[in-house]
Parts: structure tokens; C-alpha cells; sequence
């Protein structure tokens, strides 16, 4: 993005608040909380040290302002953006640019849903648009199912294919302790699933499950002395292209192009040398789509590319290695966990999921409905 | 800007109301425009003409959306021959024969209970060569 300086600022901090199922009556400001304490307890810093705060979640009206009154604090900055599952993404770029211009220092970016306790109806707030609402979309899957026909119809992908990319989010997640999912899955099981909206079964689509966590940001200079390596934003890019799918430009192209070419750009990197891929995966379309629009392969390509086990264990690209929002967790707006697996991975900490060698990390969030796309690259002290 | 005296929508539905699926058109972008909506998303001027469509159309993208309870629906993405696409379902076949490239006609949907209007598609017959129209 112009106007923010390659490597100015680093995550320095990471957590999850608790995830899947939590305790009964756990607010998501709760959630947040946890988050918070357990981000800034991963750096070193304390609340004391907090002066910027972005949060973001469907379930509060005006969330910033419950998460200052909960931890006690007055910070000098708050941003509460929230352009769906992607929000977080944003609020690097926006806490960047806030360091950078010295309205804060130490910023926190938090999230917190409780989605599968209070069920989703309660969870989100539906709008009732007089053009798509009459026709009973099973909203989001059905917006994501139009893009997937389109990408069938002009590229033939199959459903084999959309069906890789949940097996192999389902063998990453196997790898992960906190992942939601603990059993295997074959292109077989996604198949014969319980058909939501076409193409996609439920083994297409996300999780919902409950969640949340927080990240810290600093300036480059401050991160330095903290606790754990700091990653680094060498870029970060944004594209809104629509909000509601029938005014979607083109069903097969999203503003993931225009997001990822921006992050590039100021990272002054391609994909060639990014060394893991984190990508929402809301539904399996999303991975083919965001793959050929940040550049990992054609356009049309990502049905053959995600094929034959290349993003799983053990392939040529690492994608989405904590298990993704198909089989790790979902909690609704899953932005936020991009970012947290990203940072995990290029300090080394990820065990039996580990990338070796992880240097450059790109963390790509997507909001609405394929509407907000919002690339954000780190990469490690060797490539700041 | 001059006050509206009747919304976007209510102009839209009153067209429904007559059998007619109507359409936004700004002469200064030389371009239809749908939703209906008061400022040209291509210029931002609020010179927006209202044109009604000829209602005939091609399915662009295509689901079926299988509810919990109850029988599986179409919901589709329809490109009216103006130029201009919107959010609809193919009505008259099963819901998973619905092709994208399919030919399809306008109709009014009334779905009673005091509910909106709403525009459905119908599939155009195709004329087979050697088997009549």
C-alpha cells in the first residue's frame, strides 16, 4: 500500500482465545479478553502498554468501546473496521499507518464469536436486501456456490477438485492440536456429504464453531526487544469489488488480484517467494479462487493445481497448515487466524504442521461475500 | 439534488406491480444500471433514466439450495439482454437442470401474504432443427 513503509511494524504477539465450544455464557468480549491477555503475555507486553485498539465480531454494536471498558483502559487510537471475515486484515494496515504516524505504539487487534453456542441466527444480524432476499439464498454458502458454477462452467473445474482442497485443509488440521476436527476425510466423504447449496456439501463449508484471539503490532524498532521473533508486515494490500454477489464484476476473478498485486508491490516480493499460504477458506472454491489471484497459479488452473495432494502435507505449497476455517476453526469472521498461524510459522513454533525454512508468510483475508480482500505479507528479521 | 419523491425500490415494484421488470439507465455512462439506486455507480451523477427490459435473459451462474426441510430451489444469476444482471430463480424445470447459458424469460413472481413482488425466470423453448419449434 502506498503511504506505509515496508517492515515499519511486526506482529509481536499471538493468541486464540479458547475455541470450538466454549463455556457457557462466555461473551465474545470475553473471548477477546482471553485473547488479549494471552497476546500480550506471547510478547511480554502488558495492557499498561496498550494505546491502540481495533477489535472486530457481528455480535456487538459498538465492540471497541466494550473491549476499552473491559480491560480498563482509555487508548489514543481505536479502530473498529469490520468489513466481514477480512477486518483484521485491514486493521494491520491500519494500525501500521497509526504507528507510523505516532497515534499509537502498542496496537491490539481482537475478535471473539460465540457463534455455535448462541446459533447463527442469533450470532448475526440478517439485512434483508429486496433484490437477493426474495430468492432465499442460503446466504453466504449460496453467493460462494454462483462463483464456483461460474468457475465450473469456464474452467471445468470438478467437484473432485473443490473436494482436494477440503482433504487437504482436513490432513493439516490433523497436525493441529486445537483444530476442531480430529478424523480423516476423503474426496469420497466431501462427495456424498449432505448437499447445502450446489455444488458444495457441508464438507465444503466452513466450520462454525465458537472463537476468537488477539495480535499485537509495534514499530519495528519496539519489537525488537520483546519476547519472540517478530514478523515483520512487509505488505499489505486491500480491493473491495462489491458487497452483495449479483453485483460481483466478474464471478471467477476476485479482488484478491488487486489486494495480493498491492501487498507485492510494497513487500517488493512475488509469490515465488512466499513459503506458506494462509487463505480463507470459507468454502473450497475460496482456495482455488484466492491461489490463482494471488499469483500460485493461472487463472483457471486451480482446480488441476489444488489436485493430487500439492497444498496438502507434504506438497510442493503449504496452505492454510493450521487446517484452515474447513476443519480447524470458523467462528464466522476467521481473518484473524490467517494472521495468528502466519506469525506462528515464521517464528518456528507450529511442531508437527512446521513449513521448514518459513521466511515469508502471506496471510490473505476475504469478507462478505468474495466482497473484501485483504492480503497482508510477513516475513521474518532475514527478510525485513 | 432535487428530493426523492418515490425510492428506487418503490418505483421498481410499482413496475412489477405492472407486469414490467425495470431497470436503471445512465445516458452519461452510456449504461444500465441494477439495483435501482438514486447516484450511477460508473459516474456518481444522479442523472438515472428508468428503462423497462424486454425480460428475456441468459443464466450466467446457477445453485440449488438444499433447506433443511422442505424441497430443494434454484437460485440463480440472470443477464438480461440490456446488459444488466440480477439475483433470480429459473422457474417451470427441476431445479438442478437449470444450465448456465440457458435461455430464460421474465415473469412476475406474486407471492401473496401482503410479500413484495419479486421477478422469476421461465427456460425459453428451444427450437430443434428437423423437430419443429
Amino acid at each position: 500500500m502506498d503511504g506505509l513503509k515496508r517492515g515499519s511494524a511486526a506482529i509481536v504477539g499471538v493468541a486464540e482465545s479458547d475455541l470450538g465450544q466454549v463455556a457457557e455464557g462466555m461473551s465474545v468480549i470475553d473471548l477477546m479478553a482471553q485473547g488479549v491477555r494471552r497476546a500480550l503475555d506471547d510478547c511480554g507486553l502488558g495492557l499498561k502498554d496498550v494505546d491502540g485498539l481495533f477489535c472486530a465480531t457481528a455480535q456487538s454494536r459498538l465492540s471497541v468501546l466494550a473491549l476499552a471498558e473491559y480491560l480498563g483502559i482509555n487508548p489514543r487510537f481505536l479502530g473498529s473496521t469490520i468489513v466481514g471475515g477480512s477486518s483484521f486484515e485491514y486493521h494491520v494496515a491500519h494500525a501500521m499507518g497509526a504507528i507510523a504516524l505516532g497515534l499509537c505504539n502498542v496496537a491490539v487487534i481482537a475478535y471473539g464469536s460465540t457463534q455455535r453456542s448462541v446459533g447463527r441466527k442469533q450470532a448475526t444480524v440478517r439485512e434483508v436486501n429486496p433484490y437477493e432476499t426474495p430468492f432465499r439464498p442460503f446466504m453466504p454458502s449460496s453467493a460462494y456456490a454462483l462463483a464456483a458454477s461460474r468457475h465450473m462452467h469456464e474452467y471445468a473445474t470438478t467437484r473432485e477438485q473443490l473436494a482436494a482442497v477440503a482433504v487437504a485443509a482436513r490432513e493439516w488440521a490433523l497436525l493441529n492440536p486445537a483444530a476442531w476436527e480430529k478424523k480423516p476425510l476423503t474426496i469420497g466423504d466431501v462427495l456424498s456429504a449432505r448437499m447445502v447449496s450446489y455444488p458444495f456439501t457441508v464438507r465444503d463449508c466452513c466450520l462454525v464453531t465458537d472463537g476468537g484471539g488477539a495480535i499485537v503490532v509495534t514499530s519495528a524498532g519496539r519489537a525488537k526487544s520483546l519476547r519472540k521473533k517478530p514478523a515483520y508486515v512487509l505488505g499489505c494490500g486491500q480491493s473491495v469489488t462489491h458487497a452483495n454477489i449479483s453485483s460481483m464484476p466478474d464471478l471467477t476473478v476476485t479482488g484478491a488480484l488487486a489486494a495480493g498485486k498491492a501487498a507485492y508491490a510494497m513487500a517488493a516480493l512475488g509469490p515465488a517467494d512466499v513459503d506458506v499460504v494462509e487463505v480463507y477458506d470459507a468454502f473450497t472454491i475460496n482456495t482455488i479462487l484466492f491461489l490463482e489471484d494471488l499469483g500460485f497459479c493461472k487463472k483457471g488452473e486451480g482446480g488441476p493445481f489444488v489436485a493430487d495432494g500439492r497444498i496438502a502435507p507434504n506438497g510442493s505449497l503449504a496452505v492454510n497448515t493450521n487446517g484452515g476455517g474447513l476443519s480447524y476453526c470458523h467462528p464466522g469472521m476467521y481473518g484473524l487466524f490467517l494472521l495468528i498461524e502466519a506469525v506462528r510459522q515464521l517464528r518456528g513454533e507450529c511442531g508437527a504442521r512446521q513449513v521448514p525454512g518459513c521466511e515469508v508468510a502471506l496471510a490473505h483475508g476475504n469478507g462478505g461475500v468474495l466482497s473484501s480482500q485483504a492480503t497482508v505479507i510477513l516475513g521474518s528479521e532475514a527478510t525485513a | 439534488m432535487a428530493s426523492q419523491q418515490d425510492s428506487p425500490l418503490t418505483t421498481y415494484l410499482d413496475h412489477l406491480e405492472r407486469g414490467e421488470l425495470a431497470y436503471q439507465f445512465s445516458p452519461i455512462a452510456g449504461r444500465p444500471v441494477f439495483f435501482p439506486r438514486v447516484l450511477c455507480p460508473f459516474t456518481g451523477s444522479d442523472r438515472l433514466e428508468w428503462r423497462v427490459s424486454k425480460g428475456l435473459g441468459t443464466v450466467h451462474a446457477t445453485t440449488v439450495v438444499y433447506p433443511q426441510e422442505g424441497k430443494p430451489y434454484n437460485v440463480a444469476l440472470i443477464d438480461c439482454d440490456e446488459g444488466f444482471r440480477l439475483m433470480s430463480r429459473v422457474e417451470d424445470i427441476a431445479p438442478e437442470a437449470v444450465r448456465i447459458g440457458q435461455r430464460v424469460r421474465f415473469r412476475v413472481h406474486r407471492p401473496g401474504g401482503g410479500e413484495a413482488l419479486y421477478p422469476v425466470f421461465v427456460p425459453i423453448p428451444v427450437s430443434v432443427p428437423g423437430e419443429g419449434a
